[in-house]
């Protein structure tokens, strides 16, 4: 017996298979897990993503704690309530867990704060982490706040139908919204953001109100749709899933991540700075990459990837993409692949494409 | 609870088999496996024609969760496949017991039926492997 969501009744009335994840029992899917993905691709889906870690960071050396905490640069966040993609890394470099940072006032103002969310698979280790290196700092405060739950609304309908669910200023919020931005609305947080490929919302709001909220969207015709769908559809969108794309053993220059480094200013320390830069120096011996198999068959995670001539890698990710009708996975090869290779695919090779690992957005093919 | 039909036979690997006369028999995975297995997006199935043994590797079931062999529950010749999986694989997941079967076949040792399990003994497997 897992950790529940609040809105674990819900889903037990919508007909989902519960399975454990990472400690919580979380809906797989509500009856068919392509059926989800069509959904959220063509109209509307939401997941509930409770068992995400949210932190708020305050106090008045917030802003300099996260510059010294993270890859990517919190001063990025001009505008209240915008977004920053950024990987927590270790002093190798390695990645202890991706995250999101909210910018939750104006910039520069005093009483500026962010707000994070991590994994929940992590969350003992990062909070550790993040703790363990408020040390130095005179005043930063980290609050988990366990007591929000978190909904995500996606699809190119899901924007329109939410804000048939909620009130009228909260609507009035959504649509101010710019693209990675999450405002605050009678104490409900609502973010432009999502882990898609699609427009859409996640929202975090108290517990208590998470299940009427809930409903108010299935009326609407937002269809529940659990992890499985959430997994196809990220792959499709190239993003990366911690655990499988990258841990702490892997750098970001060899995750697809090199983009959310922020070198510049030059005199700003943060935690990997120097072996990222060691790393840039001596080359980085790998890259994650996107595969694309149009025969049939499916890419799993760990099967063996052959470059002619070049070398061997593993897929990290790998699954039937229901938007495409083929398989596609993300996989970690050698840095000179070009763009062909053979996967072994019980214990035949196959041959696939290597590409930029991004495959779909918004319902639309992006590769040729 | 997942479907069982009391007038099919099954075996331990979740396939069950329906008796069709003249020692020919219909195969295809159970509504346990099928739900088991998630959304089913590829089946590859054998040729018209192979002879296989009871135990041998038959197939492979791509669900968007995992590969899954098929196995051939008894001996004999592949007489029949079912085309429909090619473009509908899903019929699998609706039908398992209907449109979403795999193969038929002209069985070498009819004595081998009984062997399989009945609804009641794999109703049994099933609950003990919950």
């Amino acid at each position: 017996m897992g950790s529940k969501t609040a809105l674990y009744e819900k889903h037990q009335e919508m007909g989902a298979k519960i399975v454990d994840f990472g400690g919580w029992d979380m809906p797989i899917h509500y009856g068919s897990q392509v059926d989800e993905h069509h959904q959220v691709r063509t109209a509307s889906g939401m997941f509930d993503v409770s068992h995400m870690t949210v932190v708020d960071v305050t106090g008045t050396d917030a802003k300099e704690y996260l510059r010294y905490l993270l890859a990517n640069d919190v001063v990025k966040l001009q505008e209240k309530g915008k977004a920053l993609y950024s990987g927590m890394l270790n002093d190798n470099g390695g990645v202890i867990d991706d995250l999101i940072v909210y910018l939750m006032t104006e910039p520069g103002v005093s009483g500026e704060w962010f707000r994070v969310v991590v994994n929940c698979a992590t969350r003992e280790k990062d909070l550790r982490w993040m703790a363990d290196h408020t040390v130095g700092f005179d005043d930063v405060a980290l609050t988990e706040q366990p007591d929000l739950a978190m909904i995500a609304i996606q699809g190119p309908k899901a924007i329109e139908l939410s804000k048939q669910a909620v009130s009228e200023s909260r609507a009035k919020l959504i649509d101010q919204l710019s693209v990675f931005q999450g405002l605050e609305s009678e104490g409900w947080f609502i973010a432009r953001t999502g882990y898609t490929g699609e427009d859409g919302l996640e929202i975090m709001l108290p517990e208590d109100e998470a299940a009427d909220f809930w409903q108010a969207l299935s009326d609407a015709g937002v269809k529940p749709c659990g992890l499985g769908a959430r997994d196809t559809l990220r792959l499709e969108a190239g993003m990366n899933l911690y655990g499988s794309d990258m841990d702490e053993t892997v750098s970001p220059l060899a995750a697809n991540m090199g983009w959310t480094i922020a070198w510049e200013p030059q005199e700003r320390q943060f935690i990997g700075r120097e072996a990222l830069q060691a790393q840039k120096e001596s080359g980085v011996t790998d890259k994650l990459v996107g595969l694309v198999m149009e025969a049939r068959g499916v890419l799993r995670a760990h099967q063996k990837v052959i470059v002619d001539g070049v070398g061997e890698g593993e897929i990290t990710s790998g699954t039937f993409s229901p938007t495409l009708g083929f398989s596609i996975a993300m996989a970690r090869v050698p840095a000179a692949t070009g763009e062909q290779a053979d996967v072994e695919i019980r214990g035949k090779r196959v041959p696939v494409r290597v590409l930029r690992p991004s495959f779909v957005r918004n319902g639309k093919k992006v590769f040729d | 609870m997942s479907n069982i039909p009391s007038e099919l036979k099954y075996v331990a690997s979740h396939e069950w088999i329906r008796v069709e006369g003249d020692g020919i028999v219909t195969i295809g995975v159970t509504d346990h496996a099928q739900d088991l297995l998630g959304d089913v997006v590829f089946v590859e199935l054998p040729d018209v024609g192979a002879e296989l043994a009871g135990g041998d590797e038959a197939g492979v079931v791509e669900s968007v969760k995992a590969a899954s062999d098929v196995y051939a529950p008894l001996s004999g010749e592949i007489v029949a496949i079912n085309e429909e999986l090619e473009d509908s694989p899903e019929l699998v997941n609706s039908d398992p017991y209907g449109d979403g079967w795999f193969f038929k076949i002209k069985l070498s040792d009819t004595a081998e039926l009984n062997d399989l399990l009945d609804a009641e003994g794999y109703t049994g497997l099933c609950e003990s492997e919950a």
